[in-house]
């Protein structure tokens, strides 16, 4: 378990250290998950090893974005008069982009004859 | 009375206290969600952002306090971002035999998270560096961060547009997708991902491990996307 974490602590460091260097507009993690999925890809079997603690882990994703949200939840004050417009756009976007995404991945899916996975 | 002052001060300096609160939030969230029946809209990270702030005002203490405890939490999420890997790896023949109507669910569902943020918040009387500022809003806050200082938005505002997006896309993705019909885990989990990043993807493995395996690569395209696009985007409109 301590290893598998210093697992993906080693490759946020190499994701990090890599968009510097190659000023790359990504975030080290972002970069760092793309290389360990190609880890994985090469050599399955440290994939099975830290199955376990990743699921475990990132069951509890929500949890990890409590302290900045509590931030924001103490910026609201500094922008309540332009609340309403900012809320009504960000609720409005939202919910198009879902619609939208999912719709569009639904009939691709068709214009091609997949049929639909459809959950257990 | 003194000693508990005494104690107060004491635990209110170190990280300890607000560590070990925000830890407790979270049960909290989590234990009305479960007793809810798992609704959206009773979501944990709303609920112990609520409770945390209302505990903060209560007790006097600043957010800088508050943080020297929870950074411990936060910093998690890096880590985090790196183990999505692992689902990835998981489903890895599924996205492959998904790769199109998955390109075609970002570019369409990404394009329009901008577009519409840009429109509804243009027709409410926003402009300027307000309105830029809620361009990248759907992608992972370090991305967004960077192009909102790049295309002249205001990069702290972006921050809490895009921590408020994604509460906004957990809570309303289950009732609307069920609404449209919409059955398939992988494309309800990846539109979720490309229009709620993190806290979507949280929302959709709270679901479903597919739908979160589908989540996170969505969420990893649309900060690829809004990177790039978003500049452009703003090139062409402002």
């Amino acid at each position: 378990m301590i290893f598998h974490f210093g697992l993906f602590l080693g490759f946020q460091l190499v994701g990090e250290i890599l968009a510097r260097t190659l000023s790359l507009n990504l975030p080290g993690p972002v970069i760092g998950m793309i290389l360990l999925a190609a880890l994985l890809l090469l050599q399955p079997r440290i994939g099975q090893a830290i199955e376990k603690t990743a699921t475990g882990f990132l069951s509890h994703l929500s949890l990890l974005f409590v302290p900045a949200g509590v931030g924001v939840v103490q910026y609201l004050d500094q922008i309540s008069d332009i609340g309403l417009p900012l809320a009504t756009a960000l609720v409005g976007s939202t919910v198009l982009s879902i619609a939208a995404g999912a719709l569009t991945f639904k009939y691709v899916n068709r214009l091609r004859g997949v049929p639909d996975e459809t959950p257990e | 009375m003194n000693e508990i002052l005494n104690i107060w001060s004491y635990l209110s300096e170190g990280p300890l206290l607000w560590l070990t609160v925000t830890f407790f939030a979270y049960l909290i969230g989590l234990g009305c969600f479960n007793l809810s029946g798992n609704k959206p809209v009773v979501n944990p990270v709303l609920i112990s952002m609520v409770l945390l702030s209302a505990l903060l005002e209560l007790t006097d203490t600043s957010y800088a306090t508050f943080f020297e405890g929870a950074q411990f939490v936060h910093f998690m999420l890096g880590p985090a971002t790196v183990a999505l890997a692992v689902p990835l790896w998981q489903n890895w023949q599924r996205v492959k035999a998904a790769a199109v109507p998955m390109l075609a669910a970002l570019v369409v569902g990404g394009t329009v998270s901008m577009a519409s943020a840009v429109a509804i918040g243009y027709a409410c009387g926003l402009r300027g560096e307000l309105l830029l500022s809620l361009v990248p809003k759907a992608a992972t806050s370090p991305v967004a961060i960077g192009v909102s200082e790049a295309i002249g938005g205001l990069p702290t505002l972006t921050v809490a547009l895009v921590l408020i997006t994604g509460v906004i896309g957990a809570v309303v993705t289950t009732p609307l997708l069920n609404a449209l019909r919409i059955r398939d885990y992988r494309g309800r989990g990846f539109a979720t991902g490309v229009a709620a990043h993190g806290i979507g993807t949280a929302r959709a493995f709270q679901v479903h491990g597919t739908a979160g395996a589908f989540a996170g690569i969505g969420m990893v395209l649309n900060a690829i996307l809004t990177a790039l696009v978003a500049p452009l985007f703003v090139h062409l409109f402002f």
